[in-house]
């Protein structure tokens, strides 16, 4: 039985701690943290895929800001209502996608991809539309809760005495009340101002969990000989913070914040999903899934589709969020392919020294 | 020690008394409670607002009123402690007493699950670093970590449980599912257990011949429509049991570890009929409880039966074992109550609900219908909230230890010349489980959050609906009262998580701090 026996591979070699070594010589720390993250295959392929995801949902409806318009190459909106197309859908039942990803006559978006609501609004654009919203909302919410929690954990951790306990006490205020409840409240009072003022809302009570991991970063980064070495040369403690501190505590920010956005994003459907959040006439996947839950034996499109895009979307920020802390984690060793191993085959005799069974 | 506690709770006392004030403030302003009365043309309306008003103490400012609601809160020291009165003017704390259980009900089990199944599957997939069942599992735990519960659930509700219950009403599988189950699980075999590629290839093929034979015995037995363990198969499991919990807990060169926890089934074995017919005359819970104290007092007394020296671990595996074997006990009661119960009137063969918390067409006054019957109803709801919460777990335990696993004590461990079961479970595993600990405790406070979707989902009565019909019906006293329960488990699992990890670590020491 050797149920326990580690995988040899994950003790690192003599010979690979050489090959990383070699690999970082002469890069700046950006270099081998971008170099780190363009290797994280998962992370890489998140990136694409939701780059794509936003270009072709922004692309595709069209969107306004501050007056400027764009149309979109999509020809029906979300608010229409076009006749109910019913042939070739199985059943009888009207609206049935026209979506065809397999080769053939029908292969293409054709009239109606997503298929039609009941009332014959064109579900791909309400699925667009929604998908707009909670990118927004996400977006929103991590700047809104990444610039509060950096701040509040940079002053508390870089000040420390009373400042520190103050920020600190109204931090625990915040984590005390469950996300759900607090968003709850202020969804279903203030939802129907619009999803921008919900999310600056929400992002105002999601940046507790950062705000604590910067407060400990710093509490360290303080210490250090660098930070001392600026003080004696004069540098004001603005200039401490933003170019000494802050520039070393990044990677801690940057993770944390993509957790909140694949949290915000959830948390956003959530909401709407129990009606306390982006409210009809708007539209969010959310509030797709609430609305039509109960046709799904009929209708199962208008099921399916938001639900996917929750899940893309919330699936590739999570990966890129992993692909960005291994890139940061000073520690983190990746595995060596056979090729770069077979390279190094004169230093593979030490390596079977390391291996440890 | 006393000390540090009473200073933790007096800081708790007031940040739970600085958020329940945010959020009490935020709630009354965002909202007023007489809204839908305001423009009603109904005559009676005017009285309606005037004694709402008077009840609710409207005519006072909220921060004001905070303290009204806070001054009932400080008579739990007076004895005349009270949340306030809902607007129908039912006091506060009667919902809260019948909601607290039903949640408390839903989320346990699926903690547990979570909890077990998560940390399991995390450790394996540490000890398996960068094999394919660790990026297996990466993408599962990723994939669930996005979930919206409420897909999850309603999807569930479409296909497991609708086509579970049709599958039931034959029991029969087709053979496509047969050799599907079969291929699955040789995959997850020989990816969890690993080796050189002709290892592999023998260690899918037995898993996938085995699945294939049991599901197809399964079936042709009928047993989906007439479960059952009966006291061989039993005897069988238990062994099984004993075997698998000696190997992770002392090692097989313990004999009398060994030796005791196979004790376990046998004396189940001699015990089956006399505990079936308790069970039968005598339903409820204290036979249960009975039971399975009489089973750790006889596996403990087994246990020092046979060991003179070193007894503290085979305590442990004999206890561990005879708590399955008496969890079988129970399983096989339930099965044996499965056919009477579906054949029930209120049942009608569609044994796994979607919706609500218990069926009340059953027959009242039949204590092993209404255990099955709470059984069935937490199935789908367990299912969802634990796939949400497993991700977690199997990120943290992963990552927790392989952290510890680079740790110089384990290369001393390694070094003198410990087994490798030794050195994960004994040196390993116990320290990745002090930082697990204090995520486990803060998170199922955290769960009572999610717990808030799930309920409205499957239509539970717990917490959640409150909170529902509170912020619906701009209720705040409700509000206030799931708040004041939700925020004080909060702060005390934040306590309990404190403290069990100065217990557990020995390096922290809370009463140090001057």
């Amino acid at each position: 039985m050797n149920f326990f026996k580690r995988t040899p591979k994950v003790v690192p070699r003599v010979a690979d701690s050489d090959i990383f070594n070699k690999e970082t010589e002469g890069l700046s720390q950006s270099q081998i943290v971008r170099g780190r993250f363009i290797r994280h295959r998962g992370a890489m392929i998140s990136v694409f895929v939701l780059l794509s995801i936003i270009i072709f949902v922004f692309s595709a409806l069209g969107f306004k800001i501050l007056g400027l318009g764009y149309g979109g190459w999509w020809k029906y909106n979300s608010i229409d209502m076009t006749p109910l197309r019913s042939e070739g859908c199985p059943g009888g039942l009207g609206g049935c996608p026209t979506l065809d990803l397999l080769p053939g006559k029908n292969f293409g978006l054709g009239d109606h991809p997503f298929g039609q609501d009941d009332i014959g609004r064109d579900y791909f654009a309400l699925v667009m539309r929604g998908a707009q919203r909670s990118l927004l909302v996400m977006f929103v919410i991590g700047i809104v809760a990444g610039l509060i929690g950096t701040v509040i954990g940079a002053v508390s951790g870089y000040f420390r005495g009373w400042v520190d306990a103050v920020l600190m006490r109204f931090n625990d205020f915040i984590i005390t009340i469950p996300t759900i409840i607090i968003g709850s409240v202020i969804g279903f009072h203030f939802g129907n101002k619009g999803v921008l003022f919900l999310a600056v809302f929400l992002g105002l009570f999601t940046w507790s969990g950062l705000a604590r991991l910067v407060r400990g970063e710093f509490l360290t980064l303080r210490e250090r000989e660098f930070v001392d070495a600026a003080r004696v040369a004069g540098a004001s403690n603005r200039r401490i913070i933003f170019k000494h501190i802050l520039p070393n505590a990044v990677g801690v920010i940057i993770v944390s914040i993509t957790l909140i956005m694949s949290g915000a994003i959830l948390l956003e459907s959530a909401l709407s999903y129990l009606g306390f959040g982006v409210v009809s006439p708007d539209v969010s996947l959310g509030l797709l899934i609430s609305q039509y839950q109960d046709s799904f034996t009929t209708r199962p499109w208008l099921f399916w589709y938001p639900g996917l895009f929750i899940i893309v979307i919330s699936l590739c920020v999570n990966f890129i969020g992993d692909g960005l802390r291994d890139a940061f984690d000073p520690r983190q060793r990746r595995r060596l392919s056979r090729k770069e191993r077979s390279k190094n085959h004169d230093l593979t005799t030490v390596a079977k020294a390391g291996e440890i069974n | 020690m006393f000390a540090y506690i009473g200073r933790r709770v007096a800081i708790l006392l007031v940040i739970l008394f600085g958020s329940s004030f945010l959020l009490y403030n935020l709630a009354a302003i965002s909202g007023d409670p007489l809204e839908g009365l305001r423009g009603s043309t109904d005559p009676k309306a005017k009285a309606q607002i005037a004694a709402l008003v008077r009840t609710l103490h409207l005519n006072v400012p909220p921060p004001a009123r905070y303290f009204m609601w806070l001054k009932g809160i400080g008579g739990i020291f007076t004895g005349h402690f009270t949340l306030g009165t809902t607007r129908d003017g039912n006091p506060v704390s009667t919902y809260l007493n019948s909601a607290i259980p039903t949640t408390i009900r839903l989320i346990t089990m699926a903690t547990v699950v979570a909890i077990i199944m998560g940390i399991a599957v995390g450790i394996i997939s540490a000890l398996r670093q960068y094999s394919r069942f660790d990026y297996a599992m990466t993408f599962v735990a990723f994939l669930m970590y996005s979930l919206p519960i409420f897909w999850v659930a309603v999807l569930l509700k479409e296909y497991l449980a609708i086509n579970f219950n049709n599958f039931l009403a034959n029991g029969k599988i087709s053979p496509a599912w047969i050799i599907s189950a079969a291929i699955i699980s040789g995959f997850f075999w020989a990816a969890l257990i690993s080796g050189n590629r002709k290892k592999v290839q023998i260690i899918f093929a037995i898993a996938a011949f085995s699945t294939a034979v049991f599901l197809s015995l399964l079936s042709l037995t009928k047993w989906f429509t007439h479960p059952g363990l009966g006291p061989l198969m039993m005897f069988v499991l238990g062994m099984g049991f004993a075997f698998a919990v000696t190997y992770t807990s002392t090692g097989f060169n313990n004999k009398a570890a060994l030796r005791s926890a196979q004790a376990m089934p046998i004396i189940g074995l001699i015990f089956y009929f006399p505990v079936e017919y308790i069970f039968s005359k005598h339903p409820g819970v204290t036979p249960i409880a009975l039971m399975f104290l009489l089973t750790i007092i006889v596996a403990v007394s087994t246990a020092l039966f046979f060991a003179k020296i070193d007894r503290g671990p085979v305590i442990r595996t004999s206890v561990i074992t005879s708590v399955l074997v008496g969890i079988l006990f129970l399983i096989d009661k339930l099965m044996k109550t499965w056919v009477p119960y579906i054949n029930t009137d209120a049942i009608h063969f569609r044994p796994i609900p979607t919706i609500s918390q218990s069926n009340s067409l059953l027959p009242a006054g039949n204590f092993w219908f209404t255990f099955l019957d709470t059984v069935t109803h937490l199935v789908l709801p367990t299912v969802a909230l634990t796939l949400i919460s497993f991700a977690g777990y199997v990120r943290y335990s992963r990552g927790t230890l392989l952290e510890v696993l680079n740790q110089d004590y384990i290369r001393t461990a390694r070094a003198k010349g410990l087994t490798e079961r030794t050195v994960i479970m004994r040196h390993a595993f116990r320290n990745t489980l002090i930082p697990l600990t204090t995520i486990i405790v803060v998170d199922f406070a955290s769960i009572i959050g999610g717990a808030i979707i799930t309920e409205h989902v499957f239509g539970w009565q717990g917490m959640g609906t409150l909170f529902n019909t509170a912020i619906n019906n701009y209720d705040l006293n409700l509000l206030m009262g799931v708040f004041f329960v939700t925020s004080s488990l909060a702060v005390l699992a934040n306590l309990a998580a404190d403290l069990l990890y100065s217990a557990l670590d020995p390096r922290i020491r809370v009463v140090g701090k001057k």
